[in-house]
């Protein structure tokens, strides 16, 4: 019974924020902690109707630094789980996403981003928390966050963010935004045979041979669950690889160079970008979410006039694709990057052209999205 | 990827909270997407009240993928309020149809009447016993005076849309609007003719 209310096959209509909480159902999570904020409210009104399904969890918590502990101890209790938020709930989990990051915890955290800062535009779109994702939290580490442009690929990358966060134990962001979110079009569940429930690696070790942050060449250790009788250390002191805290310079270098390493060394199985007609192209669209939906209209009015222009879309936003977008600029004139903020994943594509391309903006304070118009005249401009 | 032209519909809905814009637009694009096969994109716009702001939701039906997800020129506009009536008029295509609630919208007086298609959506849910349903009287109407998704797409999506032991009544309602519709739609090529 619990297995056939995993995946919900067949063809749905279904909007983007109850798309991502069936991606995360098809992948077996089976806790879900949070607090409730437009636009991602449907996210966890829908995961506290299907988790009670497959014996699983749902907890309002009494905020939002509550909600991302909660997914933090579960997982270590030996569940997948996730939690999802909004705006200034996605501030109030920087300080313990980065706990989830130093003990090395596998979860999902969606955000459905609105306009900011502070309270902003509760009910309207944003793409301005894209380098909060990145640095938000204090210190060093690496990050992995998808960006998904339609409710099939809500349900998909949320899905893939499981997968990835138990690959690399590490807390994988989804970054989406209310357009997406409330947008409701076909999202096809595939068979539950196609879609496994997303398996954690446990370690085969006996208790006290077992050391929970080890960190084998370019991998991460398996895992263990509470109950199951290793005594271990968890704690967000920086520490060894049996857990135990060690405040000193050599153990920081190798804690923070393996956090960052787990995920650098393996940028090619984790980056995944979207390419339209970008050989030959002189000019190229850089962008992500709901704002590439725009831009492949703006395509269509460029090639109308014309122009040669391609698109590279960011559907892996952290790490960024820094080698592919180096090597596109020694072959195009521009970039020409669309986002609803007043740069940020701009900054990033700047910095890896390396002077070899111009780099264009098209801003926009959030709020709506671009008009389409804007964009084609950037690309004129950039094609000059 | 963006290729020739596919043939694009674009629907606006406007009227109150409440008044059930987002479930309109929400059933239209379920009937064309899951029944009829083709793609559909259904977007809502909606304020911080529950209920008494402006509400709107858009589909867009296309036989192709649907990039850009947002109305760009409707076809068909749907007005169940003054002020979204107001708002939006002036934005639909030439041969585009506009249909109101007739007791809820008073026309401009420059208004082009030949692209006005009205029914008294509202009444006729009360008059079947639930206000509530005006919504569903209106998708009818607009079944009749369209062709872009099938009647038959259109009945399953709202049996699987409306809470369970409200479908007879949604069906009601919908017939209601349809006859309607092909009434007013018979009257116009009647008077065409002649």
């Amino acid at each position: 019974m619990a297995e056939d209310r995993r995946v919900l096959t067949g063809e749905h209509f279904l909007n983007g924020d109850h798309a991502c909480a069936e991606g995360a159902m098809a992948a077996g999570c089976k806790f879900f902690g949070g607090y409730p904020i437009t636009p991602s409210s449907e996210i966890a009104e829908r995961m506290s109707e299907r988790l009670p399904e497959v014996g699983g969890i749902y907890l309002q918590m009494e905020d939002e630094l509550a909600s991302m502990n909660a997914i933090l101890g579960a997982a270590w209790g030996g569940w997948k789980s996730m939690t999802c938020t909004s705006g200034p709930g996605f501030s109030l989990m920087m300080e313990n996403l980065g706990l989830g990051v130093v003990l090395e915890t596998p979860c999902v955290l969606v955000n459905i981003q609105r306009g900011g800062p502070s309270t902003g535009l509760p009910t309207l779109v944003g793409q301005a928390d894209m380098m909060q994702a990145r640095w938000g939290s204090h210190g060093d580490y690496e990050i992995i966050a998808l960006a998904p442009n339609s409710p099939q690929e809500m349900f998909d990358l949320t899905y893939k963010a499981f997968d990835l966060s138990e690959r690399y134990r590490v807390p994988t962001l989804v970054m989406s935004d209310e357009c997406v979110g409330h947008m409701s079009e076909k999202v096809v569940i595939p068979p539950a045979g196609k879609m496994p429930e997303v398996q954690r690696k446990y370690t085969t070790k006996k208790p006290g041979e077992y050391l929970p942050f080890d960190h084998p060449a370019g991998g991460v250790a398996p895992m263990v669950k509470a109950g199951d009788g290793y005594n271990i250390h968890v704690t967000g002191l920086t520490h060894d690889e049996r857990g135990y805290p060690v405040i000193n310079a050599e153990a920081q270098d190798v804690m923070v160079r393996h956090l960052i390493d787990k995920i650098n060394k393996n940028r090619d199985d984790i980056i995944d970008v979207e390419e339209i007609d970008v050989e030959g192209a002189d000019v190229i669209i850089v962008s992500y979410g709901i704002s590439s939906r725009t831009c492949y209209r703006a395509l269509d009015m460029a090639k109308e006039e014309g122009l040669k222009v391609g698109m590279f879309r960011l559907v892996t936003v952290w790490p960024f694709p820094e080698e592919q977008v180096r090597e596109l600029a020694k072959r195009v004139k521009a970039f020409v990057v669309v986002e609803l903020n007043f740069g940020q994943i701009y900054y990033e594509v700047e910095r890896c052209a390396c002077g070899n391309a111009a780099t264009y903006l098209v801003p926009h304070a959030g709020g709506d999205i671009h008009d389409p118009a804007d964009i084609l005249a950037a690309l004129k401009e950039a094609a000059k | 990827m963006p290729a020739a032209t596919p043939k694009r519909d674009e629907v606006r809905f406007t009227g109150f909270g409440g008044q059930g814009m987002a479930v309109l637009g929400y059933i239209l694009g379920r009937a064309a997407a899951v029944y009829d096969g083709k793609n559909a994109t259904m977007t809502q716009s909606y304020g911080p009240e529950a209920r008494g702001g402006a509400s709107s939701s858009q589909v867009i039906i296309c036989d192709g993928p649907v990039y850009y997800p947002y109305v760009i020129v409707p076809n068909v506009m749907v007005a169940m309020s003054q002020e979204g009536y107001t708002k939006f008029r002036e934005n639909l295509t030439d041969d585009g149809k506009m249909l109101v609630d007739e007791d809820l919208v008073s026309l401009a007086p420059d208004e082009d009447l030949d692209r006005v298609y009205r029914i008294p959506a509202t009444r006729f849910a009360e008059e079947l016993g639930r206000k509530i349903v005006a919504n569903i009287v209106m998708l009818g109407f607009l079944s009749a005076l369209t062709d872009f998704v099938s009647d038959e797409a259109i009945r399953k999506a709202i049996a699987d849309s409306v809470p369970r032991g409200t479908v007879d009544l949604n069906m009601k309602a919908y017939e209601k609007g349809r006859a309607h519709g092909q009434q007013v739609a018979g009257d116009r090529s009647t008077k065409a003719e002649a």
